[in-house]
């Protein structure tokens, strides 16, 4: 276990404003070394714009935060090196071949060319995928490209991986499959920032915060909230606190 | 019972044939029925949405939509329906109630003639009726896009996801308002998310372009045919892979806080699967559940893998 109390997520007060809107309105949270964080809220909740922040290519408006040890005002480089980032909506090219995608992800993530070799025939060949690696994206079944899209966002071996709704629109197997393997990559040490609609989801997660109206309505492991809540499901917890929200805009 | 919508062998492919998007599809949609396409991307949803509403022809086998055929008719099937695609396709830089205006007029009708339809969802909008519909939230697209899909009063409406990517919230929101018009028009809604399955009077199954199974939902749970039971140890992510080691298991995955386990009946009890488990895991619990829809779909995927 890797879950030696290392924090590589750390906001403090962290806020956002867009003129006389608050998108993001003083939240903090630390997330440690290996943990599953589940970041939930409804559209327009502010998860998004809370995201860019601490992914390094929005500025605060206030607060503070580092991730993998960075400073996100002034290290933003550091930052984008040291983390991965998946989408459901953009995660791969799909018309270029599966290897042409690491190779470019890779060397985008700053891997060396010796070193992205190895690693890219390591990867092809856990995957299974050598046979295929000349192989279109867009030909291959959804839940490898699942696979190879996470597989390839922490490629660069970072301390920390975001994921933005990455199971959107996925099989139930796919789905589940994709969970095994965030919980090994956490197995191994790799901190994962996980956004989803799915609330069964949010049960897999070792600590889940829900954001309503810019602010962190609750946060704690799913277990102790449902117990907080006097609900059997986080779904219920979700809709009691999102029915709450004074705003609905995006 | 009168058929709105009659599906006979539809057949379609892309990539000359090489992609099978829809593989003999057949079944018919009930008058006044809420009707769910349940599946996942690339399940053959939208192909079928397409050709139905006029905008495809399918390679082979024939349909019709409120007893007009998709071919011959298709004039006066895009009179007769009301279609909300999966994308967004109302004029961004139009206001909220100049894009109904202007689905009214193209339709020859107005949002008077047909407001009392409308009304329900209509009144959540109205505060927001001069913002031009890109700067809506998501929730609120989904509404006005329903209106838009309903203001010429169709007898049947097309719903291809209009629930992706939006929160539980506004996605129970959203249903509520499908109950409310039931009565009044047919409609045939997809989505990926199982759990809306149960508030559709029927639904199929669809994966990989073929109907797995059509039924009301609770046929479809009844239907069942293993025994399931969930199990939750303080290692979650070694329990999967330590049970899925066991013989004669069918299916092991999580859902929410336990792994719901998937055997022929009679092929294990608790008992037993305290005895093979409990040396390596903790606080091993478990509990007697009945299926719920996407069980069923799981089950049904891996049979016909």
């Amino acid at each position: 276990m890797h879950k030696e109390g290392q924090i590589v997520i750390s906001a403090s007060e962290l806020t956002k404003t867009f003129g006389d809107f608050t998108a993001v309105d003083h939240i903090s949270f630390e997330v440690k070394k290996g943990e599953i964080f589940g970041f939930l809220g409804a559209n327009g909740a502010g998860k998004t714009t809370a995201m860019k922040m601490l992914i390094g290519i929005l500025s605060p408006t206030s607060g503070n935060a580092s991730v993998a040890g960075y400073d996100i005002y002034t290290q933003t480089e550091h930052v984008k090196q040291n983390i991965g980032y998946m989408s459901q909506r953009f995660s791969l090219y799909e018309d270029i071949p599966v290897i042409e995608n690491i190779r470019f992800f890779g060397g985008i993530y700053g891997v060396g060319a010796k070193e992205l070799k190895a690693k890219s025939a390591a990867l092809l060949d856990k995957l299974e995928l050598t046979s295929s690696a000349k192989t279109l994206v867009r030909d291959l079944p959804l839940g490898w490209k699942q696979k190879l899209a996470f597989s390839i966002s922490i490629l660069h071996d970072p301390q920390v991986v975001f994921l933005d709704e990455p199971t959107g629109g996925v099989d139930p197997i796919t789905r589940r499959k994709f969970w095994e393997l965030i919980y090994e990559a956490a197995d191994r040490g790799v901190t994962v920032f996980v956004t989803t609609h799915y609330m069964d989801e949010a049960e897999y997660c070792d600590r889940i915060s829900i954001m309503v109206d810019g602010r962190i309505a609750a946060m704690d492991k799913p277990a102790i909230l449902k117990e907080q809540f006097q609900s059997p499901t986080i779904d219920a917890i979700f809709t009691q606190l999102a029915r709450g929200a004074k705003r609905t805009a995006d | 019972m009168e058929s709105a919508i009659h599906i006979h062998n539809l057949h379609k492919t892309f990539n000359k044939g090489k992609l099978v998007a829809l593989d003999n599809i057949n079944f018919d949609v009930r008058k006044g029925e809420l009707f769910g396409l349940i599946g996942p991307d690339g399940a053959g949803k939208t192909s079928l949405f397409r050709i139905l509403t006029t905008l495809w022809l399918a390679d082979s086998g024939n349909a019709t939509v409120a007893g007009l055929d998709v071919v011959k008719d298709f004039k006066e099937i895009r009179r007769r329906i009301g279609y909300m695609p999966g994308k967004f396709s109302l004029y961004q830089d139009l206001s909220v109630e100049e894009n109904l205006n202007f689905f009214a007029t193209l339709f020859n009708t107005s949002i008077e003639e047909n407001y009392d339809l409308v009304k329900d969802i209509y009144v959540q909008l109205e505060p927001f009726k001069s913002r031009k519909a890109g700067k809506l939230s998501g929730g609120m697209k989904q509404k006005l896009a329903l209106c838009c899909a309903l203001i010429h009063k169709p007898e049947v409406l097309f719903l291809d996801e209009p629930t992706t990517g939006v929160d539980p919230v506004s996605r129970k929101e959203f249903w509520e308002m499908l109950k409310r018009l039931q009565s009044r028009i047919t409609i045939i809604v997809s989505t990926p998310y199982m759990d809306e399955a149960t508030l559709c009077d029927r639904i199929a199954l669809m994966q990989g372009g073929k109907i797995m199974q059509l039924d009301t939902p609770q046929q479809i749970v009844d239907r069942f045919a293993d025994e399931l039971i969930a199990v939750r140890s303080e290692q979650m992510y070694h329990l999967i892979r330590d049970i899925r080691e066991l013989p004669d298991i069918k299916g092991c995955y999580g859902f929410g806080d336990y792994l719901h386990v998937r055997f022929a009946h009679g092929a294990w009890t608790q008992e037993r699967l305290t005895v093979a488990l409990k040396d390596r895991h903790t606080l091993l619990e478990f509990c007697p559940i009945t299926p719920g829809i996407e069980d069923c779909f799981m089950a049904l995927m891996e049979s016909h893998a």
